[in-house]
């Protein structure tokens, strides 16, 4: 058995995905785990920004709220909603991390509501908080999300935030900024993109110990497959002594 | 202009800017001193049907003692914006206090989990609802704010959350490009809590304003509950720190700890014990009961809420956690 857990392991890999310079918002939990972990590694100055209005803060524990004291310390500063998310779409967001009950083949998200009456719903959910903000403007969009069949739908029953919407150029038409959207999705067994011309979702990468049919076993639509799909390397000992020891050493997101 | 797209939500508010500016003709510009008690201030600003809006960000300098007198006094059926509304809405669905809300963000608590019972609430189909984004809300309030009926924004489009909003999609004049139109939000009444305020109502703020600017600037009325009175010799020493000006301001209470159990940076940490429970509690309908009775209904003020967790040394010892963290642990 590998000494590291499903959660573990997400953080990691997304981690990676954050490179030294570039400016990323996220929300609680795993996101900034992973933003943080990226920043304690190999991205000493990446500019991480919270919606509440935290901006560039040198996190020094988990936050538990993206308003809480731990959102602005050391950081350049205190802001409000409207300049985070005016930042944002003027086009200065390279990243977001965001999550849902539910994910589709184009990468829209549902974070409102399972039913189909609005106004009474069958399960509600927060809605959209800064999801669809962030999921509009910021130019890569990751979702980090364990891979089962419930959570990957052919189709979302409610769209919060957007993916590539239909697919092909329907999200440019929609009106949202052009360029901007998913860019990659990653869970415990693999690491997916987008495939360019039909914007539906591809396994370009596994996590050690699975094969595409346990992706698509576990994936409630047909997934396409790159031409050449890489292996990831398991979390390193020093990521796995910064994310335990220094970023979340109450477990409260690794411990799950 | 032509309307490509309209989303089927209701706006419950009036966005009209010439109505509001009639409104904003007659209130006060009088340096008056407007120190009153939060029973007082719900009392005499806060009237059932009213539109009321929250500031801070969910349990970070929220204001508390507000949400429990509008629980306390009984009021119905207001309309709320559930803005980056976290622990604000928990208390005012244990009150079932409004019955249509504009949502953002509602029920759940970020990483401590969801309220069980406002998610209750919110499925009964009591509560009439319009779709928005946190970032499509602070733009309403900043169009209120700034005197225009509506703003255009770049999000929203192409979801459902566009669908079941009252937003429209238009074309720019300029650019031909699409653009959601969002329909500035004036909200009857609001509460806000600040770091410091002085006796007519201008207030400083430390750390993150979140929406509070806009949220101060779009209300038609605004109650202020501050940590400390200053004097207005303070606030004049350095106008630069005045984050909401006096005439914005009708009420102003002094309750210090009144963002507890939320955080109030610089001051002290969130109690996350006490939160836990909460949500704990909210799961058996007798002993959520109990909880709002020994924490709502049977006290008198804040104060009585905070001598019943703890006093005076729970404080301490969240004002410590919340330096130590501060200073850098």
């Amino acid at each position: 058995m590998p000494d590291y857990n499903t959660m573990e392991l997400m953080i990691c890999t997304a981690s990676r995905e954050l490179e030294d310079g570039a400016s990323v918002g996220v929300g609680t939990g795993a996101p900034c785990a992973a933003a943080m972990l990226a920043q304690k590694i190999h991205s000493p100055n990446l500019i991480i920004v919270f919606e509440a209005g935290g901006v560039a803060p040198l996190i020094p524990e988990m936050p538990i709220s993206v308003g809480d004291s731990r959102t602005t310390w050391k950081a350049i500063m205190a802001s409000g909603m409207c300049e985070i998310m005016e930042t944002a779409c003027r086009g200065m967001l390279d990243y977001t991390f965001l999550g849902g009950a539910q994910i589709d083949m184009y990468g829209n998200l549902n974070s409102t509501r399972i039913g189909t009456d609005h106004q009474k719903p069958k399960v509600r959910f927060p809605g959209s908080g800064g999801a669809n903000d962030f999921g509009s403007f910021c130019w890569r969009m990751m979702v980090m999300t364990p891979q089962d069949s419930k959570r990957f739908v052919e189709k979302v029953s409610y769209c919060t935030t957007p993916g590539w919407l239909s697919g092909g150029d329907s999200r440019a038409k929609s009106g949202l900024p052009l360029g901007a959207g998913p860019y990659k999705i990653i869970t415990n067994m693999a690491v997916m993109d987008f495939e360019p011309e039909s914007k539906r979702m591809r396994v370009i990468a596994l996590n050690p110990g699975y094969s595409v049919k346990d992706v698509q076993d576990n994936c409630g639509f047909e997934l396409l497959k790159a031409k050449k799909i890489v292996e990831n390397h398991a979390p390193t000992k020093e990521e796995l002594h910064m994310l335990r020891d220094v970023i979340d050493p109450y477990r409260y997101v690794i411990g799950r | 202009m032509d309307v490509i797209e309209q989303g089927v939500g209701d706006i419950f508010t009036d966005p009209d800017a010439d109505k509001a500016r009639a409104f904003f003709r007659g209130k006060s510009r009088k340096m008056e001193n407007k120190v009153m008690s939060v029973k007082d201030a719900v009392a005499k600003f806060i009237h059932d049907g009213d539109y009321i809006t929250i500031g801070g960000f969910g349990a970070n300098r929220v204001p508390v003692a507000v949400c429990h007198e509008i629980l306390r006094q009984g009021r119905k059926k207001l309309g709320f914006a559930g803005h980056t509304s976290t622990h604000d809405f928990q208390i005012l669905c244990a009150g079932e206090v409004f019955d249509r809300c504009d949502i953002a963000y509602i029920i759940g608590l970020e990483a401590r989990g969801l309220s069980p019972n406002a998610r209750r609430y919110m499925e009964t189909g009591k509560v009439k609802v319009s779709e928005w984004s946190n970032y499509a809300l602070s733009v309403r309030f900043k169009a209120a704010a700034a005197g225009v009926s509506f703003y255009p924004a770049r999000n929203l489009m192409g979801t459902d959350t566009f669908k079941y909003s009252a937003g429209r999609i238009i074309e720019c004049p300029f650019t031909k490009t699409k653009y959601v139109a969002l329909p500035a939000l004036y909200p009857d009444v609001s509460a806000i809590h600040v770091h410091e305020a002085d006796m007519y109502g201008n207030c400083r703020v430390r750390g993150i304003t979140v929406s509070d600017f806009d949220v101060a600037r779009a209300s038609k009325r605004l109650i202020i509950t501050c940590e400390k009175l200053i004097s207005n010799e303070e606030i004049r020493r350095d106008p630069s720190y005045t984050v909401i000006p006096y005439w914005c301001v009708d009420a102003v209470c002094e309750v210090p700890y009144g963002s507890y159990p939320g955080n109030m940076l610089g001051e002290y940490f969130s109690d996350e014990e006490h939160l836990k429970e909460w949500l704990k509690v909210e799961s058996d309908p007798a002993e959520f009961k109990a909880f709002l009775e020994k924490n709502i209904y049977g006290c008198k003020d804040h104060f009585e809420y905070i001598l019943k967790n703890g006093g005076m040394a729970k404080m301490q010892m969240l004002r410590q956690k919340e330096m130590m963290f501060i200073g850098a642990r």
